[in-house]
């Protein structure tokens, strides 16, 4: 979601507000979450990961989603796909480094799901997790929420 | 055509690394302080309007609206967009049409008073220096508006070949609009209206025409023209009347007319295959490689006359080496810079406008190819990310364009 930035801080630094559809966007408590804007859901040795309610948000209508193969090895911080959305295209980070083990193929036929439920039927990957003491690098709800209050204010 | 998007383009597209925030937020700011503000600025921050900068100005990209429903709602209803960033300009002068015509590729001296044109202003070597739409307004009086991302270059060039002219004798002068500001007004119910706020019968302009008339109590330069690809009006109102009349205009439609901006914009340009300049057309593209070989007057090809026009006659004797034309692909939307391959792998050219339709609900593109494999159903592969994507040659409009014309 590198491309965001770009994004977010010209438009919020006009705005001075953090999102212009609503006061705030949504988090789930029991995540973690990236600067980057991607979330993840951990379940004993495998994860679910997808964009955030704010990433999408500010990237508007997904029109396409770029998915890996299943097998393919993620990296703490490195892409493994792209969101295309009718202006921009985003880089999409992992926030663990695992294996591939499912990917949402739902999302081929409807890239819409990104936007409409980006925490749950939108996910994108599920990965079998390498080292779970990655973890404790990710920030929780409260941090990551923050986090985008300070991005959105900032120049 | 016109509303250039270039920056936008090229921002939106990048992808940045981690390590590039830091520099980029500076840029940001250093690009911020220095943005300039169109008479409308407050009040599109008011509706909710995303500002980002564009061209040296802070433009909205976007309001309430997605980009995909303004897009949507444009070709349905209406659309009121803030162009104030585009140039207007008037030449004057018993010679302002030859002038003119030393510079651009259209036949200047055969329009009709009241009426225009697109041209393409050229360089000594037959590329675009940018493209704008010029009216004449009557014999000594020429209106013009160029694109913002172009307008130091396009008024540089413009006073440098006026000197020229005028040490020779010629007679012309010019009248930079800074005064005035631009409304595009875009869609079907634009007419109907903007009908409702002057006295004038609008249904007697058409396409292409030019008229000076009192709209909501100004006196304001209608053209009945647009880069949407929709029936649709520039409007240039004095800058201190502007945002009453963007009210009037929204008022008048009873909220169905939806302020739009430079997103939704590029979007509809693209669906009616109209050229980017920045994108489309650069300084090395030619008209005709552009696919505006009808915009050189059918005098001036007989004449030439224009900068670079030896260039120019010898591709309309010859035919270009490459060719813009449309594609419809598969897999993630292109973009610019993507090359293109035909079946067997070999590079064939480049896209260099793509994105998602959302009239259309698929991919689109432009681009241009190798002459001989621009026609249209021929199968390309479009290079995304380092895979190959299908994709298809595709006559351009991709949507059928609305433009009000005599029956």
């Amino acid at each position: 979601m590198a491309c965001r930035q770009l994004w977010a801080s010209r438009a919020a630094s006009y705005l001075r507000i953090s999102v212009f559809h609503r006061g705030f966007s949504n988090v789930i408590k029991d995540f973690k979450y990236v600067d980057s804007h991607e979330w993840v859901k951990v379940d004993g040795n495998y994860a679910t990961i997808g964009i955030t309610d704010h990433a999408q948000d500010h990237l508007g209508d997904v029109v396409y989603v770029e998915l890996p193969e299943v097998g393919a090895a993620v990296t703490q911080g490195g892409s493994f796909g792209a969101v295309e959305s009718v202006k921009a295209t985003s880089d999409i980070n992992s926030p663990i480094s695992g294996k591939v083990v499912e990917v949402n193929e739902a999302l081929n036929s409807s890239p819409a799901l990104v936007n409409s439920s980006p925490y749950k039927d939108g996910w994108i990957i599920k990965v079998e997790i390498n080292d779970s003491g990655e973890l404790n690098n990710l920030m929780d709800s409260e941090q990551y929420s923050k986090f985008c209050e300070e991005e959105d204010s900032k120049h | 055509m016109r509303g250039g998007l270039w920056q936008l383009g090229q921002s939106i597209t990048r992808r940045l690394a981690h390590g590039d925030k830091k520099a980029v937020a500076r840029r940001c700011f250093a690009s911020e302080a220095e943005l300039k503000k169109t008479v409308f600025h407050d009040f599109h921050v008011a509706h909710g309007g995303k500002m980002v900068p564009f061209a040296g100005w802070s433009m909205p990209i976007q309001y309430k609206d997605s980009i995909m429903d303004s897009t949507i709602n444009c070709r349905e209803n209406g659309s009121l967009f803030d162009v104030s960033h585009m140039c207007g300009l008037s030449l004057k002068g018993k010679d302002a049409a030859p002038f003119l015509e030393k510079l651009v590729i259209a036949d200047v001296a055969g329009l009709a008073p009241g009426t225009g044109t697109l041209t393409v202003f050229t360089n000594e070597k037959g590329g675009a220096i940018d493209d704008s739409v010029i009216t004449k307004v009557t014999d000594d009086h020429i209106y013009l508006v160029v694109n913002a991302g172009c307008r130091d270059k396009d008024l540089a060039h413009i006073e440098e070949h006026m000197k020229a002219f005028k040490a020779k004798g010629g007679d012309v002068s010019w009248h930079i609009h800074d005064e005035r500001s631009l409304l595009a007004l875009q869609g079907p119910l634009a007419a109907p209206v903007l009908q409702h706020l002057t006295k004038e019968d609008l249904s007697k302009l058409y396409f292409g025409e030019f008229r000076v008339l009192d709209i909501n109590g100004s006196e304001c330069f209608l053209t009945r023209t647009g880069y949407t690809g929709e029936d649709g009006f520039e409007i240039s109102v004095p800058s201190e009347h502007g945002v009453d009349l963007a009210k009037a205009i929204l008022e008048k439609s009873e909220g169905k007319v939806r302020l739009t901006g430079l997103g939704a914009r590029d979007s509809l340009r693209l669906e009616a295959g109209l050229c980017l300049y920045g994108n489309d057309m650069e300084q090395h593209i030619t008209p005709i490689e552009a696919g505006l070989t009808w915009a050189i007057g059918k005098r001036r090809r007989a004449e030439g006359g224009f900068l670079g026009a030896d260039v120019i006659l010898k591709q309309l004797e010859e035919g270009p080496k490459i060719r813009r034309v449309g594609f419809f692909s598969s897999g993630p939307p292109p973009r610019s810079h993507s090359e293109i391959q035909d079946e067997g792998g070999n590079n064939i050219g480049e896209i260099t406008s793509g994105g998602f339709s959302p009239c259309l609900q698929k991919n689109i593109a432009m681009g241009y190819v190798k002459s001989g494999l621009h026609k249209a159903a021929t199968k390309v592969k479009i290079i995304i990310r380092g895979k190959p994507n299908e994709g298809v040659v595709t006559k351009m409009p991709f949507v059928p364009t609305k433009y009000y014309k005599p029956s």
